[in-house]
Parts: structure tokens; sequence; C-alpha cells
């Protein structure tokens, strides 16, 4: 399987990252590396096998009460926020 | 190198048991291991940050609670943190430029149940960007390099944690395993590695990389010391809704016990073509030793074994897709400058914070997650490590613990792997399988090969720590590998 440019700069649009120049043909080689490798998937036999999503069976993603648990720590959490303004977070415009 | 002060027993439970019988108090133990950690720096780079000032702060409180008479087994013990931890008011990067200035608000699970049990924190070690490697190379803050050997690698991810704990540095250290980032490091640096099963120790404030194989754990000079560290870190909770609510034994308690009856399988899968030759030999002189122990030893086959790296390349990038696009510059981590819309702010905070490795995976995983992929990628991958848990079950039907070596090779050369990413994911060709079905399983360091260590993997079934560590345990009785020193670190 081979990746084109065409292919990377669908993938990293939808994965939201910008890639220079020089970095398309290096994903496009490396990734086309990696579908080949994990194509040998195919030829294992899966008819009816239940796709498995956790690793301990039989046990469900469990649910917490619907109560409020967590206090106000707005300001310590933007303590880390690369742009805050009177408790808000600041982003570009979105509507122009 | 300035002298190198030495710590005063090899292992945690000897620290411990120096610590109650006041030979010497917590202050002088970080103190000597802070000077070791300084000594080290330059030559292995594991640390991130260090914590000299709330490190000497914390030893004298728990020199105080132990006048006091509130010791407790553990109370004084020095020990790291892998920089994957949230540790509260510390700065917590994940190996990443990403969070290269993200000081954490709160602190891990983990670090918790480890502050609370006494032990103090010597720093945050290094690692591969969000645990992404099997060399620790893809550190942002540069390669960690292997005490044994420091043109050689340390192994990933937890390369910081095992270079730490095998020259010294740090009596033990916390670790996380994915896919082998704690036992391969483990077994590269000649040291004790142990990565629970899924759901056993909380994956709360353990920043996530793929999360339904991520499990913290680890990296201590012997199974005894792993024993002590594992109960105050492991249990119940409920901020981590894969946390499994079952009893938490003592470990320290059965790892005496006899061995007589124990059946163990060798993997045939494990001992396949890619298994250096070497390395194949000392697995087996360890083999010799559990049989005089009184174990019972059988082969064992796991068909579908040999597609679990392919496997774990479709689902672990896929939940790190997902998870890692939390990370888009506006509450917190890397912003780019100067945003000209939304869709810059995120595309170019992103491409710059993240490095190459972790663009590579965030892209496989895009990808097979992508419409008119996902069936074929990512449930294929799905329905295999399904086949790949049932050759596991199969197998504890005979037997008690598996066995087979952790890595193919002894630890390879700095820049040595990094043309093909397949050569690296390869490495890990032993390992990934208990991750995939959530498995307990350790390495321990069983001889060398040309100068370099070997490690022995063990594997159980779920929730069998307790089995694991006293295999482990009655294996390091028998022998001295897990104590021996690199020499300039001795």
């Amino acid at each position: 399987m081979s990746l084109s440019r065409t292919d990377i700069e669908n993938i990293a649009r939808l994965a939201r990252l910008e890639l220079s120049e020089a970095e398309i043909p290096v994903y496009a080689d490396s990734l086309s590396r990696i579908f080949a490798f994990v194509g040998d998937l195919e030829r294992a036999p899966t008819e009816g096998i239940t796709p498995m999503a956790h690793p301990l069976p039989g046990l469900s993603q469990r649910l917490r009460p619907d109560e409020v648990t967590e206090t106000d720590r707005r300001d310590l959490y933007q303590r880390n926020a690369p742009r805050v303004e009177a408790g808000l977070y600041l982003v570009p415009k979105v509507i122009e | 190198m300035t002298a190198l002060p030495s710590l005063p027993a090899p292992t945690v439970a000897g620290l411990a048991r120096g610590l109650a019988r006041g030979e010497y108090s917590s202050v002088e133990l970080t103190r000597a291991c802070l000077a070791r950690i300084a000594a080290g720096q330059p030559a292995l780079n594991a640390f991130v940050t260090v914590t000299d000032e709330s490190a000497l702060a914390a030893a004298a409180a728990a020199d105080a609670a132990r006048a006091a008479g509130h010791a407790g087994a553990l109370t004084g013990v020095p020990i790291a943190h892998k920089d994957i931890f949230c540790t509260e008011g510390v700065l917590t990067t994940c190996g990443s430029k990403m969070l290269s200035g993200f000081v954490s608000p709160y602190d891990a699970t983990v670090v918790r149940g480890l502050k609370a049990a006494g032990t103090v924190m010597l720093g945050k070690l290094n690692m591969d960007e969000f645990a992404m490697g099997s060399s620790n190379e893809t550190s942002f803050f540069g390669p960690v390099r292997n005490p044994w050997d420091p043109t050689k690698v340390p192994g990933g991810s937890s390369g910081g944690s095992a270079a730490a704990v095998a020259a010294r540095l740090a009596p033990a250290a916390t670790a996380t395993d994915t896919g082998g980032s704690i036992r391969q490091p483990a077994a590269l640096c000649g040291i004790t590695g142990i990565k629970p099963t899924y759901g056993r120790v909380s994956r709360y404030g353990m920043i996530a990389f793929a999360s339904s194989l991520d499990q913290g754990g680890l990296i201590t000079v012997s199974a005894e010391d792993a024993a002590l560290l594992l109960g105050p870190m492991s249990g119940f909770d409920p901020r981590d809704s894969t946390s499994v609510d079952s009893p938490v034994p003592d470990y320290a308690a059965t790892l005496g016990d006899s061995l007589e009856g124990l059946t163990i399988g060798l993997v045939r899968e494990f001992f396949d073509k890619g298994l250096d030759g070497d390395c194949g030999q000392r697995v087996r002189e360890a083999i010799a030793v559990y049989e005089r122990l009184g174990a019972k030893v059988r082969e064992v086959s796991c068909p579908n074994l040999p597609l679990s790296v392919p496997t774990y390349y479709v689902v672990a990038p896929a939940e790190c897709s997902s998870n890692l696009a939390r990370f888009d510059g506006v509450r917190f981590g890397h912003r780019c400058e100067s945003p000209r819309n939304l869709a810059d702010l995120y595309c170019r905070s992103r491409g710059e914070g993240f490095g190459a490795e972790v663009k590579r995976r965030i892209m496989t995983g895009t990808y097979v997650l992508s419409a008119g992929y996902f069936d074929a990628y990512y449930l294929k991958a799905q329905r295999v490590r399904q086949l790949i848990s049932a050759d596991f079950a199969r197998a504890f039907g005979e037997c008690d613990l598996l066995l087979g070596p952790t890595a193919p090779t002894t630890a390879f050369g700095i820049g040595e792997k990094n043309d093909d990413p397949i050569t690296m994911y390869l490495n890990d060709i032993y390992t990934i399988g208990a991750n995939l079905a959530g498995l307990p399983a350790m390495s321990i360091p069983c001889g060398f090969a040309g100068g370099l260590p070997v490690g022995l993997q063990l594997i159980g079934p779920h929730f069998s720590e307790a089995r694991m560590l006293n295999a482990a345990h009655r294996y390091q009785q028998e022998t001295d590998w897990h104590l021996r020193v690199p020499s300039a670190w001795a």
C-alpha cells in the first residue's frame, strides 16, 4: 500500500496537524510502510469474532451518580492557559 | 566525575530496614540520591525535573513522622516518578514540547498513593514523548543513555525510570506500559519491571496515550521492592472509569511461597527466529533455575501472537489520535504565535508542539478511524485482539504463568533504529500481547549477553500479580543478576 502526497495532506487536515513541505514525503513513506505492515491482519480468519474494545472480559463502563463533586478551581486551571482574560480563554475570532 | 556517594543498601527493602533501625535518616538518604542524580544527569539525562527542595522537605517530614512514632513501611524512602504522572505544583511534561510549560494542578492517584505511604519524590523522569517510543529517543528533552553503555539506548518509553534505577540514582521509580514501556527498558537496563493487570492501578492523572492498553507500574531493583511499592499505588479509584474494584492483596506476604507444583508455560512463538541466540540461551538457563525450584515446565502455543504488533499499531494509534485531540492550544499546552484563525491555531499549535513520532501515530490513528477504513483496519484489529486474548486464556488453562524473553536483543545503539519505524516497533514483539489481553507481566534480569543485560518475561492471568512476584522473587533468591550495577555507577 502506498500513500500519496494528497493522502498525507488529507490525513493531516483531519488530524489538525500542520506539516512542513519536508515532512510530507517522510510521512508518505513511513505511513505507507506502516499500512503495508498492518496489512498482515487481513489474513487472520476473524469470521464471527466479536471486536474486543475492553481488555477485561465482562466488564463494562461504570457510571457515577449525576451529582456535583468538583469545586470551582478556574483560576488555578487557567494558570496553564496560553491566553486568558477576565477568566475567559482567548481564541482568534471564530465568527467573522 | 566527583566522588559518587553510595546508597547504604541496594534495594528499597534494605533502605526501609535501615531507616526503621535509625541507621540513617531520610534526609541523609535523600541527599545521597540527589548527589547521585546531579552526578548522573550530564551522562544519562534520566531526569526532566529534579525537585531538590521539596524532596528534602518531604524527607524531613518523614523523619519527623518517624520520630513521632507514625512511620509506615515506606516512610522516608526516596523514589522518582515518570514524567507522565501529574504532580501537583511540579512541571509535568510527558516528554513533549507540547507540555514543556505545564505545571499540574493536581496529583495523579498513583502519586498520591505513594506520597501517602511516606515516599519522598526526588523528581520527574525523562521518557519518550507521550510514551510513544521504545528507545527514549523521541523525548523533547533529548535521549536518555543506558548506564551499562552510554552509546546504547535504555529502552522506552520509561527509559528515564530504567536508567535512573539501573544507575541507582533513585532506589525505585514509577513507570507506565502501553506496549512494553516498563518491561523492555527494565530488560535493557538489567533491573525489574512490573506492568500490573489492566485496571489494577488507576489511570487518573496519568497522561493518556492508548486508554484500553495503558497501565501504571514500577521499575525497581528487585521483585520484593516491586511488591512493597505496588500495594500503595493499586486499588479502586472512582476517578478512573476502568479502575477495577477488587481487593489489593499484601504482595509481600506471599513472596517466599514455594514454587513446587507451579506450571510454567514456554510460549513457542516467543522463541522465534528474531530472538538473539545469546538472549535465548540466558532465558533457557533461567528455565533450568525454575525447574530446580520445583516448577513444571511445558511448551504452549499462542498461534495468533505473531499478529500482536500489527494489531497494536492499529489499536494504539487510533486511541492516541482521539486522546491527543485535547491538545488544541486553547486551555493548556503549546500555542503557536499569532494564529490567523481558529483552524490555524489548532494546526500550527499541534504541528509545532508534537514531535515526529507522535505526529506519525496521530496520523496513523486518524487514517484507521476515518470513513471507509474503520472496518478494514480498526474493527479487524479489534477482532484479532480478541483472538490473541483467547490464545492466552487457553494457555492459562494449562499453566499458571507464561515465560519467555522480554526483548529480542540487548540494548541497541542510539540512532540505530531511527530510519524505519517498523524496525523500532518490532522491539516490542514479545511484550505487546500482554497489553492487548490486559494481563499482568514482569521483566526480571536473567544474565548478560555481550556485556549487556538480558530480561526474562513472566506473564500471568488477570490479577495474578502476587503469584508472579512470588515467582520472580524466588528466582532472585537463587540469582544475583538484579543486584549487578554498572561499574561506573557502583
